[in-house]
Parts: structure tokens; C-alpha cells; sequence
């Protein structure tokens, strides 16, 4: 559930307001509020995750109540509504990747990592989560790092330990 | 080598540019189109084409667009559905991110017979690379005068957009889609009114799969009767299926529709056979939601008959004996594989997926999660497995949208063909622990029925 916790408000930039304006050109005349998801996805690429007081700048910017921006932000499963690793990684965990070794690579990347899902390592680097299916079962286990959401493969134990490092030393 | 026409070029260095794309004969079926057809001559091939959906429901394509309401003045819109969420089915993302420039003008030719000015695209938002990929071939069709305004000098204007998603299964359907689309949760919407007459913005919309949309250029290019001679029976034309799991080659094949599965498993040209020299245990056919099935009865018919990758040979039998096409997510399944798991597995999935708004399903796909997890962790009890049935019995039909079904029907199918091995899971909460249930005799073959001779 949301739970609004102390926070400092966040500024959007000119920059961002001016991807806002871009979306919002896309729906007709008075169904604004269809630019949300999108917008919603603009803030998080730039804070890294959903802070309220980004939700409720979003609401103003569109004209509509605060709570229409959380019941969207917390239905769909990819806004982080608390801080997350620079890179947060979303691990499939559905079957088609389990019959290719999913669960595995995921107790890897506990062990690994030194924390549980959903939290952040100490040097604030990385978070990871078990996700549903990512459509790319014929090329399992898979795994993509947000804010790009880049994609990785056919993935092994040596493979994560190397993109772990890669992303390390980045 | 069967026919590919949405492949054909998949392996063309740059095809996934408008310059190569063009070469290779792209967006002749924009100019035949725009130039020298009507909208109503459009929809017409696409009826005689025999186009079923290619998301999973395979409703014909064309009669989906004929129910179209048209009122004067008011906007008509198409919607893509690219929010490919299934497990089991990837074929939307792979045909997105190698040949964007198929889906833009199949959207165009689409858009024109439907009469829209305005179309979108909604991508899962986890495929933001795909959206990156989508708005860049976008951008170029535009700057070739194939989008936007008077396009090709034919007085005909649409603006395409990409919408991404935030990341939920159920707005795959139609309605959740739109709601989506909206700014809103995806709860699907109650029909009627189904979309052709109230969808977007409570605007006349057809929302077709990327797939679906895809297919509409041979079709406008070769004509919907030499599309509609390849396949078998009102299984017409090619389909893209999506191989995973325990297989030597999973990915995505497209296949004439009628291919036996037996060739599409084990032949080098497809699938290749079973992973590791394995035998092959089950199959779920058509995507997470379809039911599953040993692997006797996805080689062969009950009768003994092969049985076809087509709408019509792969429910034949109904669910007693048979699957269904789905959105052709194809997942096999080998000897060490267990069907308990990867049941708890799919229902796990449901339960997280349900969007909350019916009871029965909200409510009933955590208790078959928790029940599942009880079995396959070695806590199960006989009357578990009735309990089971029971609530995915319960499921079914209760529910506004069909993840309800896509809920009860892994289950039920699960239960229907292995109720042997949840058993075993329950007399042997040890030994089930450190091993599996095994092959059993799931692979047993179903020997031809007896002709018996007419008198």
C-alpha cells in the first residue's frame, strides 16, 4: 500500500517539463490524463523511482486529483514507490524460464548481492526483484536493469557474476 | 522450407531500417492500399483471407473490423495490442525488434480501412527498448511522408503514437487495454458495449494484435484468397510460434498453419527435438493459459490421428483430450520436469496478474496458489486435490474478462491429466522433496482406434 513517508519535494526541470508537453500532444483535446502512464515512466527515468511528491506534481500538471495518479502508480507492478538500486535489476521468474533455471540465478543474485528482494545493497548499487513473465521465454532465464531497461539472456551463474562486475566497475 | 511471409526478410542486415525494409519490397502495400483500393475493399480481402487473431482468441480479423460502428462525425481509432504478456509467447517482441517497419505499415493499411486518423501502439512498458526501436521506425516513416499528414499525396492523414505500459498482464485484454490507454488501472470493462462501438474515449476502436496487424500487408499485397490457400481448413495462412522450454532450438518459427506438432518439435528446421537427449514429458500449446497436456496426446489425437498446429486440430477433443492455438506460445516440458511446480508456478503468476475486481477470481487464484504450494512443498492432503478442482470449477465463467478462465483452465488440465502426480506429491511428502514424479507414462503412444468396417 502507499505509504507517504517524509520526503523532500523533488523539482521537475524544464527538460522534463518539456518531455511532459511532448507526451501530452499525443490524445485529443481534454483525455490528458492519457499521458499518466508515460509521464509516470518520464519520472522515474529521472529520480530513479516514484516519489510522492512527484505523483502529486504529475496530478497538477494534468489536471486531475492526486489519488488518480496513485491508484495507477501502485496497480502497475514497474513504479517503484520507495528508492531502489542505481541499477534494479527485474529477474523473470515465471515458468518458462524456471524450466531453464530461473529460480536459480535468483537465489545467485541473493547470495550474491548480500540482500533479499527488494532491497538495496549498502553501496547503494544495486536492488533486485522476481518478476512475471518478461516475454522473452524462448531466451531464458532473462533479466533487464532499469532505468533503460536493458536486456540480458540466456543467462548462467558466470554470466551474472560477470554482469555484476561490469556494472561495478562502470 | 514452408512459406514465411513475416520472416522472409528477418535475417536481411538492416531490415529493421526503412531504407533496406523498402528494398526488400516494403510498403507496397501502403501504395496499393492508399492508391487503388477503397477502405471497404480492404476489410473485404482481409475477410477473404480467413485472418484470425493472432493474440489468442483467434476471432476473424475481418468480421472483428465489419462490426465497426461509423457515426458521422465522431472518431474511429485503432489500437494496437503490443502488450505481449503471456508466458509462453515472445513472437510480438522478436517481430517488433527486428522488423518495426512491418507492424508501421501494417498499422497504416489498417488505419485507413478502419477510417482512423489517430492510432496507437500500447507496448508493455517493459519493452522499452522495442519502444525505442518503434518510435525511431516511426520517426523515419514520417520523414519518408508514409505518416502524418496527406500521406503519399493521397489526401489520407494518421498520426501513430507508442504508449507504454506500466507493467500488468491484464491489459492485454481489449478492454483493460483501452482503460489503460486511458490513464487508469487496467480493470477490464464490462461488454457490452464491446469496443467496436464504445472503446477508446468511448469512441468507435478495433484493437488488434501486432501480429494480427503484421499479417495485413501479404494479405493486401498477394490478395486474402492466396493467403487464405495456405494453411488448412479455416486455419488459413502462417503463425508465428514461439518455442520454449526444453527444447534444442526454442524461438520464434513461423509456420504454415496445419504443420504436424510431432515435425514442429523434432524436426532441425524448427525446434530440433528435446534439450539434452530427453524425452518429452508435456506441452502447453498455446500459451500459459491453454490447457496442458501429456505429451501422447500433443503428438497424437485421441483417435490416434497426428495432430496439427491449427485452431481446429489442437482443440480437438475439447479439453478432455485436446488444447487450443492460444496466442501460439509453444512450452515443452522434459522427463525431469514437474507439473505440480510449474502449475503452483502459473497459478502464482494469475494470482499476482488478477487485477482484483471480481471476487472469484481475486479471491480464488490465492487459494489455488496456497493450496498448490502446500502440495508441492510436501503438506498436501488427499482433499486438496478435489479442493482444487472445486475452485478453479468455481472459477471459470464467474468472472468480466477471461484471466479468470486463463486462471482455472492450467489447473483443471493439470489435475485432468496428471492427478497421479499431485497424489504422489501427497503420499510422499519426503520423497517428493528430493525427486520427481518422472515420465510415468505420459509419452506412452495413443495407438490408432480400430477402423471398424461399416455394414
Amino acid at each position: 500500500m502507499l505509504k507517504v513517508e517524509e520526503q523532500t519535494p523533488v523539482v521537475f526541470s524544464s527538460e522534463l517539463l518539456a518531455k511532459f508537453d511532448d507526451v501530452k500532444s499525443r490524445y485529443p483535446l481534454g483525455k490528458e490524463k492519457s499521458a499518466l502512464l508515460p509521464l509516470l515512466h518520464l519520472v522515474q527515468a529521472e529520480f530513479l523511482w516514484v516519489p510522492t511528491s512527484a505523483m502529486d506534481q504529475v496530478a497538477e500538471y494534468l489536471n486531475i486529483q492526486p489519488i488518480e495518479v496513485y491508484e495507477v502508480a501502485t496497480f502497475y507492478t514497474m513504479y517503484f514507490l520507495k528508492p531502489q538500486g542505481k541499477y534494479a535489476l527485474d529477474v523473470c521468474r515465471t515458468g518458462p524460464c524456471c524450466l531453464v533455471g530461473a529460480e536459480k540465478i535468483l537465489d545467485h543474485l541473493e547470495n550474491k548481492l548480500g540482500v533479499k528482494e527488494g532491497e538495496v545493497t549498502a553501496d547503494g548499487l544495486f536492488s533486485f526483484r522476481g518478476v512475471e513473465c518478461l516475454a522473452a521465454c524462448g531466451f531464458g532465464p532473462v533479466l533487464q536493469i532499469s532505468p533503460e531497461y536493458t536486456f540480458y539472456e540466456n543467462l548462467t551463474i558466470e554470466s551474472v557474476d560477470k554482469l555484476i562486475e561490469d556494472l561495478k566497475n562502470k | 522450407m514452408s512459406r514465411k511471409l513475416l520472416l522472409e526478410h528477418i535475417n536481411v542486415p538492416g531490415i529493421n531500417t526503412l531504407e533496406v525494409y523498402r528494398q526488400k519490397g516494403g510498403y507496397r502495400a501502403v501504395e496499393k492500399a492508399l492508391k487503388t483500393l477503397t477502405p471497404e475493399e480492404i476489410v473485404e480481402e482481409v475477410k477473404k483471407s480467413g485472418l484470425r487473431g493472432r493474440g489468442g482468441a483467434g476471432f476473424p480479423t475481418g468480421m472483428k473490423w465489419s462490426f465497426l460502428a461509423k457515426p458521422e462525425g465522431v472518431a474511429r481509432y485503432l489500437v494496437c495490442n503490443a502488450d505481449e504478456s503471456e508466458p509462453g509467447t515472445f513472437k510480438d517482441r522478436y517481430l517488433m525488434t527486428y522488423i518495426p517497419h512491418a507492424l508501421i505499415e501494417g498499422m497504416i493499411v489498417s488505419s485507413f480501412a478502419l477510417g482512423a486518423k489517430v492510432s496507437y501502439i500500447y507496448v508493455r512498458g517493459e519493452m522499452m527498448p522495442q519502444i525505442r526501436i518503434l518510435e525511431k521506425a516511426i520517426a523515419e516513416a514520417k520523414a519518408a511522408g508514409l505518416l502524418g499528414k496527406n500521406i503519399l499525396g493521397t489526401g489520407y492523414d494518421l498520426e501513430l503514437y507508442v504508449q507504454p505500459g506500466g507493467g500488468a498482464y491484464i491489459c492485454g485484454e481489449e478492454t483493460a487495454l483501452l482503460e489503460s490507454l486511458e490513464g487508469k488501472r487496467g480493470n477490464p470493462r464490462i461488454k457490452p458495449p464491446f469496443p467496436a462501438i464504445a472503446g477508446l474515449y468511448g469512441c468507435p476502436t478495433v484493437v488488434n494484435n501486432v501480429e494480427s496487424i503484421a499479417a495485413v500487408v501479404p494479405i493486401i499485397n498477394d490478395g486474402g484468397d492466396e493467403y487464405a490457400k495456405i494453411g488448412i481448413g479455416r486455419s488459413t495462412g502462417t503463425k508465428l510460434i514461439s518455442a520454449s522450454g526444453n527444447l534444442v532450438k526454442p524461438g520464434v518459427y513461423e509456420i504454415e498453419l496445419g504443420l504436424p506438432v510431432e515435425e514442429f518439435i523434432y524436426s532441425d528446421e524448427y525446434c530440433g527435438g528435446i534439450a539434452n537427449g530427453k524425452k518429452l514429458k508435456a506441452t502447453v500449446a498455446g500459451g500459459s493459459s491453454v490447457p496442458v497436456l501429456p505429451a501422447n496426446l500433443t503428438l497424437k489425437l485421441a483417435n490416434g490421428e497426428p495432430r496439427l498446429m491449427s485452431y481446429e486440430s489442437l482443440s480437438e477433443g475439447g479439453f478432455a483430450t485436446g488444447t487450443m492455438m492460444g496466442s501460439g506460445g509453444f512450452i515443452a516440458f522434459d522427463e525431469d520436469q514437474c507439473i505440480v511446480r510449474n502449475t503452483w508456478n502459473f497459478t502464482r503468476f494469475y494470482h499476482h496478474e488478477s487485477c482484483g475486481q471480481c471476487s472469484p477470481c481475486r479471491e480464488g487464484t490465492g487459494w489455488m496458489e496456497k493450496v498448490l504450494h502446500k502440495i508441492e512443498h510436501g503438506h498436501g492432503s488427499m482433499d486438496d486435490v478435489d479442493l482444487l478442482w472445486d475452485i478453479q470449477r468455481k472459477i471459470e465463467g464467474n468472472t468480466i474478462c477471461p484471466l479468470g478462465d486463463a486462471a482455472a483452465w492450467p489447473v483443471a488440465s493439470a489435475i485432468r491429466h496428471f492427478r497421479d502426480e499431485f497424489e504422489w506429491h501427497i503420499k510422499e511428502p519426503v520423497k517428493s522433496q528430493q525427486q520427481n514424479y518422472g515420465l510415468a507414462n505420459y509419452a506412452t503412444p495413443i495407438e490408432k482406434a480400430p477402423v471398424t468396417e461399416e455394414k
